[in-house]
């Protein structure tokens, strides 16, 4: 029985590895809890019911995207008779939602399910300003720009520019 | 469920009624929308840029230093470049600067090439682009004998100057160009350049209707298209 310390501690290592997990939970500080999307303060019906928003709030952004874009029509009556303006940031996010962060965000992060609707639709508070104008590309407000796949990355051939 | 003979050929004789009755109707109280640009006005104001930066400031359009990467929807370039075939090496309109835009061409070359239909004509006219579609392939660049399409290179959030929350900006890599202001028209209000226009050289209107300000203004007007060989009938009228 000499090789007792070796046998407990190639046990001991590979317990730890099969609990990785568990540890990892633990140390990241990973909990049970829902996404809890911040609701509006102000309104209390969304356009459409709301669990067809849960479900399908994706297709009724596309629909409006085809009306827009191919029909030309902005004009969106809700199941309660009521108008809106088919807008991604002046109706849902101004006049309700607010800022993406608090409410779109939320959902999509928890499920890791990633938008390219902000590379182009503006937040409801403005772009801030830039005022790069030559130079090495560096300011922080990029950070919430640009696709998705790329955000954080350094732009290919940037240090070539600015050595130039 | 079976159709009789008698029933399919009523309905097929009723289908064809109502598409010709559309088309008339169509043609009748239809829109075409166009523009007329009055060089002689233009000229009058040499350093006038105020129609581009309207067009900036309401579409949400980077100002990028590097020509390479720059986006444009509307510029000034000059008459001999504009029309290169059209003005003879004696003329005083040479050097005269024209502005340039999309032309929304009546038989859209941009529209046939894209393989996605993200680029596509409306019924008014307008020669639009939705980019939610396009996957920056540039065909359509090269196809648009006007080069009045634009790639973004990069993302053009970083150089956009007071950004405008009425209108989307663009990400990096899709192709956009001129929209004639579709998003204004909706809304009842002419094209931003148009409106800011101190000389009123760029007159807007509906070609489709001969009473319009910009049909009488043609009717009595000398008035040349860019490249009109190519058979593309630009809706950008110049008024020499």
């Amino acid at each position: 029985m000499r090789d007792r310390p070796v046998i407990y501690s190639g046990l001991l290592i590979f317990v730890a590895f099969l609990t990785l997990p568990v540890w990892h939970n633990l140390f990241a500080r990973v909990t049970a809890k829902g996404p809890a999307p911040v609701l509006p303060a102000v309104q209390k019906q969304c356009v459409a019911p709301l669990a067809y928003m849960k479900s399908s709030h994706m297709n009724l952004l596309f629909q409006w995207r085809d009306q827009v874009v191919r029909q030309g029509s902005r004009d969106f009556t809700a199941f309660d008779g009521r108008h809106y303006t088919m807008s991604l940031t002046k109706t849902c996010l101004n006049q309700c939602h607010g800022a993406k962060a608090d409410f779109c965000d939320r959902c999509h992060n928890y499920t890791a399910v990633s938008l390219p609707c902000w590379d182009c639709h503006q937040d409801s508070k403005p772009l801030l300003r830039n005022t790069r104008k030559t130079g090495p590309p560096a300011p922080l407000d990029i950070a919430g720009s640009g696709p998705s796949w790329r955000r954080g990355q350094t732009r290919p051939f940037a240090l070539l520019r600015s050595a130039r | 469920m079976k159709i009789s003979r008698k029933d399919f050929l009523r309905v097929s004789g009723l289908s064809c009624f109502s598409l010709a009755f559309r088309k008339l109707a169509g043609a009748v109280t239809g829109t075409r929308w166009g523009m007329a640009i009055d060089t002689a006005k233009c000229l009058t104001k040499p350093d006038c840029t105020k129609c581009i930066t309207a067009c900036n400031q309401a579409h949400n359009i980077p100002v990028i230093p590097d020509p390479r990467h720059q986006v444009r929807w509307i510029w000034k370039e000059p008459f001999a470049h504009a029309f290169r075939e059209q003005i003879d090496e004696f003329s005083a309109l040479r050097a005269a600067p024209a502005m340039v835009l999309c032309n929304h061409c009546d038989d859209p070359p941009c529209v046939r090439v894209c393989p996605t239909q993200a680029t596509f004509k409306r019924d008014d006219g307008i020669v639009a682009m939705d980019y939610h579609r396009c996957i920056g392939c540039r065909y359509c660049m090269a196809a648009c004998p006007y080069g009045s399409r634009s790639f973004n290179w990069e993302d053009p959030r970083p150089y956009i100057h007071q950004a405008t929350q009425d209108f989307p900006t663009r990400t990096k890599g899709v192709v956009e160009k001129c929209n004639f202001c579709s998003e204004r028209l909706a809304v009842g209000k002419p094209p931003a350049c148009v409106e800011i226009c101190p000389e009123k050289a760029l007159v807007f209107g509906n070609l489709a209707n001969p009473q319009s300000e910009i049909r009488q203004l043609l009717a009595s007007r000398r008035h040349m298209r860019r490249k009109p060989e190519l058979g593309t009938r630009p809706q950008v009228f110049y008024i020499v």
